[in-house]
């Protein structure tokens, strides 16, 4: 089925393009009526389902191919594992719920509301325990924030490796929150016993198997960590760690806390499984860096893309993309076509929000020249969204994490996309 | 005077800031020009130079008033930005919540035994650490039965499970082999860990004792001790990792913020550009999963895009050629055991094997669907229970192919086999077990 696709957009390419030697400009003729506005259509006289066919809709069965994917070589098991957003497919900036990527350590957990307790315990004044309608009486808060797996683009250190957006640039997804804010709920637990809040941090761990620990330094707590339990206004879903999350905005995805059931108020960093043997990098020399928490600008055009090529006649084409920071608002995308030899500036889909995906769009004109496709993020800091090489540079070839290089697409002169690495 | 000046002059007055001032000087000039007599001629004059003296006194209470405006006009610029700036922050969707400093009286006490039940974490000094110990051998017989599968009998890793021991002086490699004795510098992260979240599948049911037993079988196993060592509560804060000093705290501010900041190129930012490399796995889309095969695309027939012109030759990219590796399996059986272990981690077979995370496999085929007592199924499986379906090879390998298409609803979380020699080699050695 899939094939037959393919083949029938290539040989549609051929004919308009075909057709795009003699007429350059201007619309396209119709040789014949088109029966599709001619004919009577079964949807257009008979009637369609009724409200009670379904209850949560999913989307309509065309549309089966937007759905996360994973790669079945890169872990062990599907259990502890990752899958990717389709972001070649999306536009805008919110991800839908169902199709946001899912990254877990023992597998997504059915935990009920009634079930769910959080305890705030350690250098506290009262160690507390709360239940779900608990959370919900506290003030609460709406904020769009980016969740990034620190791993997201890591097969690319190597190279050129995995085939479309989703593979490359997948490990992330964009909601809005609604939670409490963490400091709302370390200030009723009271912090005076913990004295000076400088060196202090909160560690925080999930209900599920793996628990996934990691240590937060309580300056990041108390300015804008969330514990949340709706996410673009229906409650989390279960892979996400319904019914309550932390959002840990900017900050790695490791460190959102799914299931969340524990925050301790310690004088040290626990230095868990999740900060020492993971989520750290290797240098040249062997030296390791831990405590990368902030993920960097980043960008990545998602069309044309390896899994979307371009399937129409020269003439007008929108190259669009994402880009988002760690560190604040994203406030230029700069585009190339020729893989960084030359750069124009994209316009931005709607102002860029602080810690959320950006969309942005180069509204161009495509005649059939092959193109290497790059993007390049700059945020409210100034900094620049660097190439592979100066990454590879400043840290040699050993990193996992954290990989935000510019991104480079080849596109033929049939419109085919290919994820390439260029000089 | 030139009349060029007054004009001037007269223009800028006219504005509202300096009103009352300008009309009368600019009466002032109208009697001037009137004709008085050439003996008024010099004293018109003296009244001209006063009048244009009035002039410039206007002009530069206007310009002074104007640069107030200014001053106003910026300041009102500037609150404009701000609130921009606030309304577009993103962080801004709502107002910050309230938060009453007094608290709000939610949530209960926790009680002592409660902390004492999710408070186990272990700090790198060795706080909160239960007493207990555990000597290599025991650790041994442990690791055997309850971490091995996964993490080979040596801690060597099967499969993609993670290598445990090893690795020495390879950090600084390619591809260097982070284990727990080549890489990680705490030991309390080892205990932490195992105790917490392993075995996979079967987590927080180690006791305080054979967890003190792994580590120490873990760190023989790296040669870090020798076979009499016994870890316990005592000396455990006593041990130093290899790998302690190894880390650094994040230094991406200092590295690379500074030289990666500024306003970029934007033209013949370099010469000319090659494609150096294509994707090594190509995944076009896959319907279901993520199957990718191997791309042997040559970089060689790719253009080259030079500065200040347009591309050069167009050459057709190669696409990528299907080449899926067949293996050849010596024993159908002994493959199936090796594919099983992708099983283990949810399953066991064999003599007292006991229900996991997934029912016990003794004796699968024949056996009605569902039926393992003990095991709480998923709804799809109770019913197949209900009808009576029994496990047979079709059944299996459809099932094991695609579990969650073939038993929607079914809690396993594996994703299915995609070779055919795969999917019948398990059957085969599922086959082999019996009750």
């Amino acid at each position: 089925m899939e094939k037959d696709v393919k083949t029938s957009r290539r040989s549609f390419l051929k004919g308009s393009v075909a057709l795009a030697g003699g007429t350059v400009a201007g619309a396209a003729v119709a040789k014949e009526a088109d029966p599709l506005i001619t004919e009577v259509q079964d949807w257009a006289s008979l009637t369609g389902v009724g409200v009670d066919e379904a209850p949560y809709g999913l989307p309509i069965s065309f549309e089966k191919d937007v759905v996360r994917r994973n790669v079945e070589w890169l872990t062990a098991s599907p259990i502890s594992s990752i899958n990717f957003t389709p972001i070649h497919a999306l536009d805008g900036t919110i991800t839908p719920q169902g199709c946001a990527f899912e990254r877990h350590h023992s597998g997504a957990i059915e935990l009920r509301k009634e079930d769910f307790r959080l305890m705030i315990n350690g250098l506290v004044d009262r160690p507390l325990v709360f239940t779900y309608k608990d959370l919900e009486r506290f003030p609460r808060e709406n904020h769009v924030y980016f969740c990034e797996c620190a791993a997201n683009t890591g097969m690319e250190w190597a190279g050129a490796q995995l085939n479309g957006a989703q593979f490359t640039h997948g490990m992330i997804h964009n909601m809005e929150y609604t939670g409490v804010p963490l400091r709302t709920l370390l200030n009723e637990a009271g912090l005076a016993a913990a004295g000076d809040l400088k060196d202090k941090w909160v560690y925080v761990e999930g209900a599920d198997a793996s628990s996934n620990g990691r240590s937060i330094p309580m300056e990041k707590a108390l300015e804008d960590v969330l514990v949340a339990f709706k996410a673009n206004g229906e409650a989390l879903r279960m892979e996400h760690g319904y019914p309550v999350r932390l959002v840990v905005p900017g900050w790695e995805g490791n460190m959102w806390v799914k299931w969340l059931r524990r925050i301790e108020v310690t004088d040290a960093a626990v230095e868990s499984r999740e900060e020492t043997s993971k989520y750290t990098d290797v240098y040249e020399d062997g030296t390791a860096r831990k405590w990368t928490w902030v993920m960097d600008a980043k960008s990545v055009i998602t069309t044309p893309s390896p899994q979307m090529p371009i399937d129409h006649a020269h003439g007008p084409l929108v190259i669009s993309g994402l880009a988002w920071s760690g560190h604040g608002k994203i406030t230029r995308v700069d585009v190339s076509k020729d893989g960084g030899i030359t750069w124009e500036t994209a316009r931005l889909g709607k102002q860029g929000d602080s810690k959320a995906l950006t969309r942005f769009y180069l509204d161009t004109e495509w005649t059939g020249e092959p193109m290497l496709l790059q993007s390049r993020a700059i945020d409210e800091t100034g900094y620049v969204q660097p190439t592979k090489d100066q990454l590879r540079t400043s840290r040699g070839e050993n990193s996992v994490y954290h990989n935000n290089c510019i991104q480079t697409w080849y596109v033929d002169e049939n419109g085919v996309v290919e994820n390439v690495e260029v000089s | 005077m030139g009349s060029s000046r007054m004009s001037k002059s007269l223009n800028q007055i006219v504005l509202p800031v300096a009103g009352g001032t300008a009309l009368a000087v600019a009466v002032a000039l109208v009697i001037a020009n009137l004709d008085y007599g050439q003996n008024k001629i010099s004293s018109l004059e003296r009244r001209v130079e006063q009048a244009s003296q009035q002039v410039e006194a206007a002009n530069q209470k206007a310009s002074e008033e104007a640069a107030v405006s200014d001053a106003l006009r910026t300041q009102i610029a500037e609150v404009q930005a701000l609130a921009d700036k606030s309304a577009s922050g993103g962080s801004d969707l709502t107002e910050r919540a309230p938060q009453s400093e007094a608290g709000y009286g939610l949530g209960r006490e926790a009680l002592a035994a409660e902390i004492a039940a999710w408070d186990v974490d272990v700090l790198p000094d060795g706080r909160g650490l239960p007493e207990g110990s555990g000597d290599v051998f025991t650790g041994e017989e442990v690791f055997a039965e309850k971490c091995a599968s996964c993490h080979g009998d040596f801690a060597e890793g099967v499969d993609n499970w993670p290598v445990l021991a090893g690795g020495f002086d390879t950090l600084a490699d390619k591809d260097p082999v982070k284990t727990v004795g080549s890489y990680w510098p705490y030991l309390s992260t080892v205990w932490d860990y195992v105790h917490r979240s392993m075995p996979f599948g079967e987590a927080q049911t180690l006791t305080a004792d054979e967890t003190y037993a792994i580590v120490a079988y873990i760190l023989y196993s790296n040669d870090l001790v020798d076979d009499e060592f016994e870890l316990s509560h005592e000396n455990f804060s006593d041990f130093e990792m290899y790998n302690q000093a190894g880390f650094i705290v994040d230094d991406r501010p200092e590295r690379e913020y500074a030289q990666w900041s500024g306003e970029p190129c934007m033209e013949n930012c370099k010469p000319a550009v090659e494609i150096t490399m294509r994707a090594t796995f190509l995944d076009v889309t896959p319907e279901d999963g993520g199957e990718s095969v191997m791309n042997h695309a040559a970089t060689e027939d790719t253009p080259t895009f030079v500065a200040k012109a347009a591309s050069a030759d167009g050459g057709g990219a190669a696409e990528g050629t299907e080449s899926p590796a067949s293996q050849i399996d010596p024993g159908v059986i002994a493959a199936g055991e090796k594919v099983f272990k992708k099983c283990k981690a949810c399953h066991a077979v064999g003599e007292g094997a006991k229900n996991k995370s997934g029912p016990q496999l003794n004796g699968l085929m024949g056996r009605t669907m569902g039926s393992v007592e003990g095991f709480k199924y998923s709804k799809v499986f109770v019913a197949a229970k209900g009808e009576g379906r029994v496990w047979d090879e079709t059944a299996l390998v459809e099932f094991l192919a695609k579990p969650k298409a073939y038993m929607k609803g079914t809690k396993m979380a594996f994703a299915g086999l995609k070779k055919d020699t795969d999917l019948s080699a398990i059957t085969a050695y599922l086959k082999s077990i019996g009750e």
